[in-house]
């Protein structure tokens, strides 16, 4: 089904204007039930299974279940992601468990300066883009 | 509608979309707006974090030239793109970004994605062009300083666009909702750039159940930006080029690792490998049969000219692969630390990009370095970044385009003021992520460069409002009126639902117009057929019905994609040969001809809903 939603973990993002999840999902697809105050996916068929949902929520309510037209069941892909890496936790239908960790970003977050620290100093009428030449690494922009 | 406030917001550059075009086009504009006391505006229909093609995360940069490393060239970059499009690219587009594509890979560097190193600090090279990231946070990462250029203040998160605002012949602007609040936006504005991403979801996909979501492209990618460039009357290019990605089977996990940096070879059920016995196969096809690398679509062929022959399943030989590499270390030591490294880039190779197959290879309790892994074929996409190259026709720079491709500004379309960028630009294939970004900050330096120099006026006549608000609105509107008349909603004369409108387009795709279940093959009469039913589809598109502003936004995605459909099954008609076998075969015109090597662009008037067809020849510049 693609995500679904924990109803003993979901707190439903205490009534704030949005749910975590519903404010990610690029495909507008998780939604918050006002009455039960939990959040739930409306189009399982339409999700792509990208886990920003997953990844986002601050109760580790949501996970995945494979798409149950292809996939076998029992498996599972539990990401926690922190601020500077990711730890993923692979159960297999076997029971098998792996487990792997990757580094997601080498800066603070918030903090991508646009310009990169490179010289911004081209004019509008050349061909450099803002950064250029400099974030190019070449004296000059190429041209035939 | 009366209770949907509308919502005006003026403003000098609109740039639609939020994906890696449209970040680029931001990042870029932005600089440059800065300079000239002009406004930015942005608008997404998603969350710019986490939206368009990378929203998951990318396990690879798919175009790196290594220009200042002296690497490669310009033209060995234009040489690969043009053959594996099978000669049909507009060399001087392609010659831009990847003059330019390094510049932003740098930046995200700088910004914080962590690119792969080798023990001297260069980087690890998945293929000639592709490098190694670890990029779960690759589109956080590009929108954040997207973000940080423009402001919080001139970005419109979740908002839909559905169509160009007009003066003549020129794009004033656009029309959208709010896909959270009871409201209509008017945007204004002296240039627009449009980058809303490429179209997925018009050919029926081979999972139809609960897994009709997991496309190998984004199912949010809708066609919006092929819908926008045609209904604003702008020329299009190569609409008939779609992409068929040969992939993990069914969750359409990555194969570039498995390919190129593992060297892992393909077989079909016996254990042949049809890159080895079909050869014979490529000397049909012209000088792109003995190009290397063999370009995607001929690749694709002869796998399917196994499948077709009964040799089926294709497996990836994962194990084999693994084997050898691990093998290759000194000593057993150093071997099983390498299988250790192997695996781990493997999963991770899923994990950034496709957690589908994570699941996938769980639940069937696949362990690559045992046992081999079936691919296959996926669905067609449009997708104008990768190996496809449909989009719109788009002024050339100054100092590269022949003069029938250079009409002032870069990355224009033939429409004043509209740019366009990423998927939403054609005949510019394989820029993928980082090229989508260079040729963002192309048009969107080029767009400033428009408003600074022709200096567009910012008042204009933007017909009649009201007149679009109720056109925008209507699904709503025939829901409302309707649903009464029925015991169940989704069943009702008056009316049809958006899922089963975009399956009705599907199904017509996928059977006439050369889909899965036709084995990508189709014909003239098939191509007939296929208009016949289109027409009748576009006429009940007027009675389109949505219960709530998300189904509104289906509606008008299911609308954009039928007009990716409607060009493509003219330009496949109009072209008769067949060019990329591996894309779609033309039954009653199997051979590639040299009259046919040359665009196929269309256009379409919006006030008459005629579509004008044309050659237009390809101009070298190597």
């Amino acid at each position: 089904m693609p995500s679904f939603v924990n109803p003993e973990k979901c707190d439903g993002c205490k009534a704030l204007d949005k749910t975590a999840c519903q404010h990610i999902c690029p495909n507008d697809l998780m939604v918050l039930d006002k009455d039960k105050m939990k959040a739930y996916n409306q189009d399982p068929s339409q999700c792509w299974e990208c886990y920003n949902c997953v990844k986002i929520c601050p109760t580790q309510a949501v996970d995945v279940r494979g798409y149950a037209d292809f996939v076998p069941m029992g498996a599972s892909v539990v990401p926690m992601r922190s601020t500077d890496n990711i730890m993923w936790t692979v159960k297999f239908r076997s029971g098998a468990i792996k487990r792997f960790k990757f580094p997601i970003r080498t800066t603070p977050e918030g903090k991508a300066e646009p310009t990169g620290g490179f010289a911004a100093d081209s004019e509008l009428d050349s061909t450099a883009l803002f950064t250029e030449p400099a974030s190019l690494g070449l004296p000059d922009v190429w041209t035939k | 509608m009366t209770n949907f406030e509308t919502v005006e917001v003026k403003t000098d550059l609109l740039i639609l979309g939020g994906g890696m075009a449209a970040c680029g086009a931001t990042v870029e504009a932005a600089h440059w707006a800065k300079k000239n006391n002009l406004k930015v505006t942005v608008v997404d229909k998603a969350a710019m974090d986490r939206s368009g093609a990378v929203a998951m995360g990318l396990s690879a940069i798919n175009q790196y030239v290594g220009l200042k490393d002296g690497a490669n060239t310009i033209n060995n970059y234009v040489d690969y793109v043009r053959n594996d499009l099978m000669g049909i690219t507009r060399e001087d587009l392609v010659a831009n970004i990847a003059r330019h594509v390094d510049s932003s890979v740098h930046l995200f560097e700088k910004w914080g994605l962590p690119i792969w190193k080798d023990k001297d600090g260069s980087y690890v090279h998945e293929g000639r062009w592709q490098l190694m990231i670890n990029g779960e946070s690759y589109k956080v990462i590009v929108a954040e300083a997207a973000k940080n250029a423009v402001g919080a203040d001139n970005i419109y998160e979740r908002v839909f666009i559905t169509g160009p605002l007009m003066d003549g012949d020129r794009c004033v602007g656009a029309v959208g909702f709010s896909t959270r609040e009871d409201k209509f936006y008017v945007f204004k504005a002296r240039a627009v750039v449009c980058a809303m991403g490429g179209a997925v979801g018009v050919f029926r996909p081979r999972s139809v159940g609960e897994g009709a979501g997991r496309a190998w492209y984004p199912p949010f990618n809708s066609g919006a930006s092929a819908a926008f460039t045609l209904e604003a009357g702008a020329e299009m290019t190569c609409q008939e080029v779609r992409f068929i990605p040969v992939r993990f089977k069914d969750a359409y996990g990555p194969v570039g690792a498995w390919f190129l940096l593992f060297k892992s070879r393909a077989t079909n059920a016996l254990g042949e490998a049809y890159m080895q016995t079909r050869r014979d196969e490529l000397e049909k096809w012209g000088p792109y049969g003995k190009v290397k690398p063999v370009p995607a679509n001929l690749r694709n062929w002869l796998m399917m000219l196994d499948v077709m022959d009964g040799k089926g399943p294709i497996y990836m030989q994962t194990a084999e692969a693994i084997k050898k590499i691990a093998e290759s270390e000194s000593d057993p030591k150093a071997a099983k630390k390498k299988l250790k490294e192997l695996e781990s880039e493997a999963w991770e190779d899923f994990l950034d990009m496709t957690i589908s197959q994570a699941i996938l290879w769980a639940a069937t309790n696949i362990q690559p370095e045992e046992s081999p892994s079936e691919i296959a074929a996926a669905e067609p996409y449009f997708i104008g970044s990768h190996s496809g190259a449909s989009g719109a026709w788009v002024s050339g720079p100054k100092d590269l385009a022949a003069d029938e491709y250079f009409w002032g500004y870069e990355n224009m379309t033939t429409v004043k003021g509209l740019f366009a960028a990423g998927d939403a630009s054609g005949a510019s294939s394989h820029k993928f992520s980082s090229g989508s970004h260079a040729e963002g900050r192309i048009a969107g330096k080029a767009a400033i460069s428009y408003i600074v120099h022709e200096n567009p006026p910012a008042d204009a006549n933007f017909g009649d409002i009201e007149a679009r608000k109720a056109e925008v609105l209507k699904p709503l509107v025939t829901y409302t009126e309707n649903v009464g008349k029925t015991t169940q909603a989704d069943v009702n004369p008056a009316y049809i639902l958006p899922k089963m409108y975009m399956m009705r387009l599907q199904k017509l795709m996928d059977e006439y117009a050369g889909g899965v279940t036709a084995q990508f093959t189709t014909s003239k009469q098939n191509l007939e057929r296929a208009l016949e039913l289109l027409a009748f589809l576009k006429e009940d598109a007027d009675k389109l019905a949505a219960p709530s502003l998300h189904e509104l936004m289906r509606c008008w995605e299911n609308k954009h994609r039928t007009y990716q459909a409607e060009s493509h099954v003219r330009s496949i008609l109009f072209r008769e040969e067949t060019r990329w076998p591996g894309y779609y075969f033309r039954s009653d015109t199997p051979e590639m001809k040299n009259d046919w090597e040359c665009f196929v662009n269309c256009k379409y008037d919006a006030k008459s809903g005629e579509w004008e067809m044309k050659k237009v020849p390809i101009k070298h510049l190597f």
